[in-house]
């Protein structure tokens, strides 16, 4: 006998929708989010923010100030969304491309910039943010975040834990093996994807023949798809699942349907693989415009208030400018300097002999 | 205060880029971020935003120019006064230049001769020759276990690195000791290693010590730049007209062309041309007798799928296309760029005529993208245009068959045993013989030419 295991994958994939790309409120039975006009501007500030900070950092990299860049240009939603979802206890393992999590979790954006531009390895402390380091390896965070998920099941704390991955990620074993652990332990995690359609310049209809969130009921804990552009669903949704978590019921999948509306890094040239139409297509359910109409049209801000924001966008664009430029080099020392957490006899004797090193050096 | 834009490297680890426009002139005021060039380098086109607000003095380089990653593209008047603190660490993204010895020439300047450069991963690429390093103290100076670490292991013994050598152990019976890349700077400059002694650590063989006896070596008859002779000019060899070269020499020596001609009476074509003008399907497109050479070609192609593959040397496979992507070879000021019409084979008449508008359009405005000339599976080159009659095309690489559409004019023609002035162009198809055979190309040929005959075929055939 022959199990039809594309039975039910043919129904159109729902989408949890909050705000339409028109900036209209609608309702959803399983998640809704009731949100005071300032809780709004709240997030439409951080949202006009966070593009402004990746702006200025694209720029920075075309003027050879960063190495490399990583735009989240058209991510914003999903991840002001899913990092104001967080609180304090929470603890989040970001990509290379969470921005705006890092915002959300009171990352100064200046160090964000500091391993792009080649003058340290991370540039926070972790456990000062509950922000984990930028992970480039495609989808290793994953595991470490089903660790620490377990490890506060362990110390019977009341906290969860949200594992930040792309698209392509999904095909990659640590995200299918952390899936598992996850599952099998019940651990407290939510698996945020942020499809954004391509990873690096492979379509997603070359990672899957289903949609993404459907992958989450084969490994045995729900998976839900939301508009990845609409702030309100992502906090919602996100919000809701960290919930669950936190109250024992184990993981869960969340799919932010959206769209990488730059290229996948500064090195790349995305015209060579996407036609421009399709670009066109999602600037028109862009995720800042939606809060701006939805606020301009509930008169809950009026043109002075989004003013203010451009120039404090500005200010914020001009400050990280400077500062980057500020950056100092790096004591060559400091590479031994956060190896291990306590003090080890290896690395002290590596860093003897490499000061011995440099000092047979002339001044 | 004066400050210079130097290019930089916007994608980890190229080391030069082509000028394409510039978007600003001298006089004009610019302001931070503002996009003022777009620049080609090897792996696309990229938008250089400017880092100050001020006044565009002077552009230092042309356009279509190759500037070194490095080299100073714009100057701009800032403004503010000329503080020597902050003026030195601008300036200090760039390596100074070795602080004895003369500066080489080209080492600040913009199109510099062309240097070894290593890739670095932030900011501007580094020119070996101008890398400021601080020299080592005098071999005395450090001792023979650099570190006096008690918590060493002693079965580990002396770490082998810093095992004192005498220099003299670079004599004979000795293999020269010597970093990879400095074998291969002395393989390329032809010297031996053996002949030197090496003024490096442990006495092994720098860059210096080889290109000291490159210097001190007879000097080979220079290869000296070709110089233009009078009433010459030299265009140095770059962009699409260097791309267009390579994919020209790949395609012309691994197919093996055979090139077919047939002269066609097509003034029942050029009738249908003016009267599918007045069609309102057409209204908002345009027809021209290209429309009709390529609805034949689609036609045809689809009665003889051979024509429409390609040669997998590799797989040592001949890949059949089931879908036609139909390239159009078109003349723009960058040069010879051959953009396709993605599923040709799918489009409508109406369809197709707005698609070769809009494709002919972008590649004269220069905006064709690489996708866009990506994935062609037969070409058609309009030479008509120029006014000449046919000529034998070059295949486009990757494909097995291109059609010569040649210039329509009046002609002496004998129809139904009478002399008349007739309509006739001449049609040339050329073919990679590994894939269609005579036979094979003879008949789309002459098919594509019945159909231009009497285009009431295209209708019975399509």
């Amino acid at each position: 006998m022959t199990v039809d295991a594309s039975r039910g994958a043919d129904a159109p994939p729902e989408l949890v929708q909050l705000l339409t790309p028109e900036g209209e409120r609608v309702e959803h039975p399983d998640y809704d989010i009731d949100l005071t006009p300032e809780e709004v501007r709240s997030l439409y500030r951080d949202l006009v923010l966070v593009r402004r900070v990746d702006l200025e950092a694209v720029a920075l990299q075309r003027q050879g100030e960063l190495g490399i860049w990583a735009s989240l240009l058209g991510q914003e939603a999903a991840q002001i969304g899913s990092g104001r979802a967080l609180t304090d206890a929470d603890m989040a393992f970001p990509t290379y491309r969470e921005h705006g999590v890092a915002w959300c979790r009171d990352v100064d954006p200046v160090k964000l910039l500091g391993m792009f531009r080649g003058v340290n390895h991370g540039g926070w402390d972790p456990k000062e943010h509950n922000f984990h380091l930028y992970t480039i390896v495609i989808g290793s965070q994953t595991l470490h975040a089903v660790g620490y998920a377990m490890g506060i099941q362990r110390d019977d704390a009341t906290a969860a834990t949200i594992a930040y991955f792309g698209d392509g990620a999904t095909s990659q074993g640590d995200v299918n093996e952390s899936f598992i652990w996850a599952s099998v332990f019940n651990a407290p995690i939510v698996f945020f994807c942020q499809n954004n359609q391509w990873a690096i310049s492979e379509p997603l209809e070359k990672q899957t023949r289903i949609p993404l969130y459907r992958r989450a009921s084969g490994f045995g804990f729900p998976g839900v798809r939301v508009d990845g552009n609409d702030v309100f669903a992502c906090l919602a949704v996100t919000r809701q699942a960290l919930k669950n978590a936190r109250e024992g019921q184990g993981p869960m999948l969340i799919e932010a349907f959206t769209y990488r509306m730059g290229a996948h890094t500064s090195s790349d040239d995305p015209t060579r693989y996407r036609v421009a139409s399709e670009l066109e297509a999602w600037k028109l359910k862009d995720p800042i415009e939606r809060v701006k109409a939805y606020l301009f049209k509930n008169e809950l801000a009026d043109q002075a208030y989004f003013d203010s924001i451009e120039a404090e966008a500005d200010q914020l664009g001009a400050d990280l400018r400077a500062r980057c430029l500020a950056m100092p080099d790096p004591e060559p020392l400091a590479i031994f300097d956060h190896v291990y957490s306590e003090p080890h006899a290896l690395i002290d004797e590596e860093r003897a002999q490499y000061a011995a090193y440099l000092e047979g050096f002339e001044r | 205060m004066r400050r210079e834009f130097k290019l930089p490297d916007v994608g980890e680890g190229l080391t030069e880029a082509e000028i394409v426009r510039w978007h600003v002139r001298p006089g004009d005021e610019v302001k931070v971020n503002q996009i003022v060039v777009e620049i080609e380098t090897a792996k696309s086109i990229v938008e250089l935003p400017i880092p100050w607000d001020g006044q565009v003095t002077g552009l230092l380089a042309d356009e279509g120019q190759t500037v070194d990653v490095g080299g100073p593209i714009i100057a701009i008047e800032t403004g503010e006064p000329a503080d020597p603190q902050t003026a030195a660490l601008a300036e200090d993204l760039v390596p100074a230049p070795p602080a004895e010895g003369a500066v080489e020439p080209g080492a600040h300047g913009s199109p510099a001769p062309k240097e070894e450069r290593q890739a670095v991963l932030v900011g501007y690429g580094v020119k070996t020759g101008a890398t400021r390093r601080r020299t080592r103290r005098t071999t005395s100076t450090i001792p023979a276990d650099p570190v006096a670490n008690p918590s060493r292991v002693e079965l580990e013994g002396p770490p082998s690195g810093a095992a004192p050598q005498p220099a003299t152990a670079t004599g004979a019976g000795r293999a020269a000791l010597a970093k990879p890349p400095v074998r291969k700077l002395a393989k390329d400059l032809g010297v031996d290693l053996a002949t030197l002694t090496g003024t490096g650590p442990q006495g092994s063989i720098t860059r210096e010590d080889v290109r000291a006896a490159t210097a001190s070596q007879p000097q080979p008859e220079p290869q000296a730049q070709a110089q233009p002779q009078a009433g010459e000019e030299r265009i140095p060899v770059k962009g699409v007209r260097k791309m267009t070269a390579q994919a020209m020499v790949a395609s012309a020596f691994t197919a093996p062309h055979v090139t077919e001609f047939l002269q066609v009476d097509v003034t029942e074509t050029m009738d249908a041309v003016r009267r599918l003008r007045t069609l309102p399907d057409f209204a908002e497109v345009k027809v021209s007798p290209l429309l009709l050479v390529a609805k034949a070609v689609l036609t045809a192609a689809r009665r003889h799928p051979m024509i429409n593959s390609s040669w997998d040397e590799a797989a040592q496979e001949i890949v059949v296309k089931h879908y036609v992507n139909l390239g159009i070879a078109a003349a723009t000021p960058r040069g010879l760029v051959v953009p396709n019409v993605k599923n040709a084979h799918q489009l409508s008449l109406p369809g197709l005529a707005a698609e070769l508008a809009q494709l002919t359009e972008t590649a004269r405005a220069g905006r064709t993208q690489p996708a866009e000339m990506a994935g062609g599976t037969i070409t058609i080159t309009n030479v008509g245009v120029f006014g000449v009659d046919a000529g034998t095309p070059i295949l486009n690489p990757g494909e097995s068959a291109i059609l010569a559409f040649g210039q329509v004019r009046d002609m002496p023609w004998v129809v139904d045993g009478a002399l008349a002035v007739r309509k006739v162009t001449t049609l040339a198809l050329s073919f990679d013989h590994r894939v269609v055979d005579g036979e094979l190309g003879s008949l789309f040929l002459r098919d594509v030419g019945a159909m231009l005959e009497d285009p009431l075929r295209m209708l019975a055939w399509s």
